[in-house]
């Protein structure tokens, strides 16, 4: 009897490694992996909010209604209506938010209709283009067209 | 970002751009528990997004308003949206010319009209697949598909060991050059979770980009998606994409 358990002793020394090793990895588990790990699935929930925590740059068309009646309400009419205001006037949440903070410069009224009005290849048939040697060789384009209306006549 | 910073940037945020409501809810995101805000339940939307070839005229304010609002860095490219011109010669489908510089951030360089060629923008970006490629190689769970239809990366996660750049067969990864852990297009998570579009949407000035919630009945991504022809990028790896182009050419790959 004594010789048999003295010839199995070495798997209970290994069974006792094992279990030593198990709670140890258990606990370095636990220290390591965030409580929040896995409550969605194989992620840290956290991080959820942290791709939310960011600001705001682009304040969005629906800000400038709020103080730009006679902007917005001109462009709603035209052309541009689908326009967003930032995308001609550039990212202005900070302005939107603290208008004291400084004025917004305003587009330069040739630059900012090229990007789009210039005939180029892709464009698609429906979208107004025009070359630009031949429509308007230089001075603002804003001298005929409204920029937030921009149908002439 | 350490966290000093953090809470820094956090609660200066909060004060800045949002209303009492809007800073209540963050609370519980900061929190960590975003379902309980009461602005925005994570159960409630499936986030798609649609591109409507036909509609784009190649002005590239999708890319600048993308860079600004993500503060990507403008050099070297990298980009998390961009815009590819393709032309295609005749009836040679399999051999179109495509050309994209800068990613589109300056717009194209313009080229004289061709009467044999048929030519098109594409915009591209994260297509927030279902079943990413990019999710599966993950080797520590930095990256995922949120509860909510986002594909995310996880910064404090993130080893920065480049599978998930090579995984993606679109790619709309690559490594912030800062942080050298891997960036990638958040659908502006930042914004769609407090009501707003997103960047590139919001600076569509054709309405050829959308941010659509497959879980919300009014939103016009039905209508779109039944009476159009749509197509989804590479639909034979089986990504689950959400990303649903109309008029999609067969030269676009
Ligand atoms: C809270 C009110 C408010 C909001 C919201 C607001 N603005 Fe303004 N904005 C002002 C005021 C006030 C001024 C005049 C500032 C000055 O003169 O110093 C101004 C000036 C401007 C100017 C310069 C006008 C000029 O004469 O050159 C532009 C351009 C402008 N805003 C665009 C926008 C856009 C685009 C938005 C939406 C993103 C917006 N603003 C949102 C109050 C606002
Ligand atoms: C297509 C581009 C474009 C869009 C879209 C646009 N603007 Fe402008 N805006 C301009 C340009 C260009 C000027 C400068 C005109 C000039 O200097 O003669 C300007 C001038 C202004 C000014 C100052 C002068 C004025 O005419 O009142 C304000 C304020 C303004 N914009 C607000 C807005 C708001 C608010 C919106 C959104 C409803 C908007 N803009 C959308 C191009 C645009
Ligand atoms: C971001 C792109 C963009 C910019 C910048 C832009 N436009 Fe436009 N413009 C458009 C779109 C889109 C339409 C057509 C809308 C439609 O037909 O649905 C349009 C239409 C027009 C039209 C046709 C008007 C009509 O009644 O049919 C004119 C003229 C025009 N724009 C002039 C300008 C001028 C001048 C500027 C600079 C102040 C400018 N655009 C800046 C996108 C732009
Ligand atoms: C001297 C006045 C004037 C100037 C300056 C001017 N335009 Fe025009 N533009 C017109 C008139 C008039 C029309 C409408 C008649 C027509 O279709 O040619 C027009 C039409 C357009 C159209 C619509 C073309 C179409 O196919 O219907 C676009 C786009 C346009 N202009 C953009 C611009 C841009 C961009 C600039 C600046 C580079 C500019 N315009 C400068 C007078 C002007």
């Amino acid at each position: 009897m004594k010789e048999g358990l003295g010839h199995a002793s070495h798997l209970f020394r290994m069974a006792g490694l094992f279990v030593v090793g198990l709670v140890l990895f258990l606990v370095v588990r636990s220290l390591l992996v965030p409580a929040d790990f896995g409550k969605y699935g194989h992620f840290r929930a956290g991080a959820l909010a942290d791709n939310r925590e960011k600001p705001v740059v682009y304040a969005g068309r629906q800000a400038c209604t709020d103080c730009h009646d006679e902007a917005v309400t001109r462009k709603a009419a035209g052309a541009h209506a689908g326009i967003g205001c930032e995308t001609c006037h550039g990212a202005l949440a900070a302005h939107a938010d603290d208008p004291a903070a400084g004025k917004p410069q305003r587009p330069d009224p040739r630059v900012t209709c090229l990007v789009c009005h210039e005939r180029n290849a892709g464009k698609p048939s429906w979208f107004k283009v025009i070359v630009v040697e031949e429509h308007a060789p230089s001075g603002p384009c804003a001298d005929c067209h409204a920029p937030h209306s921009p149908a002439v006549g | 970002m350490d966290s000093a910073r953090r809470n820094f940037v956090a609660a200066s945020g909060k004060l800045l751009l949002l209303t009492p409501v809007a800073a209540a809810a963050l609370d519980w995101v900061l929190a960590g528990e975003p379902e309980k805000a009461p602005g925005y339940a994570l159960d409630d939307h499936w986030w798609a997004f649609t591109i409507d070839i036909a509609r784009c005229i190649g002005c590239g304010s999708c890319v600048r308003a993308c860079k600004t609002e993500n503060h990507v860095p403008l050099e070297p490219y990298y980009f998390r949206t961009w815009v590819e011109r393709y032309r295609v010669k005749g009836a040679d489908e399999e051999h179109p010319q495509v050309d994209s510089p800068d990613g589109a951030y300056n717009g194209f360089p313009v080229l004289p009209a061709a009467p044999d060629e048929k030519s098109f923008f594409v915009p591209k970006l994260c297509n927030h697949c279902a079943h990413s490629p990019c999710v599966q190689v993950c080797p520590v769970g930095a990256t995922f598909e949120s509860p909510d239809g986002v594909v995310l990366v996880d910064k404090s996660y993130c080893l920065g060991c480049r599978y998930c750049v090579q995984a993606c067969p679109y790619g709309c990864r690559y490594i912030h050059p800062e942080t050298m852990t891997a960036d990638k297009c958040t659908l502006c998570y930042h914004r769609i979770t407090r009501g707003l579009t997103t960047a590139c949407a919001e600076n569509c000035p054709s309405g050829a980009r959308r941010l659509a919630d497959l879980k919300d009945p009014k939103d016009p991504i039905h209508a779109f998606l039944r009476e159009n022809a749509i197509q989804v990028l590479k639909p034979q790896m089986a990504t689950g994409s959400k990303c649903y182009y109309k008029d999609l050419d067969g030269a676009v790959r």
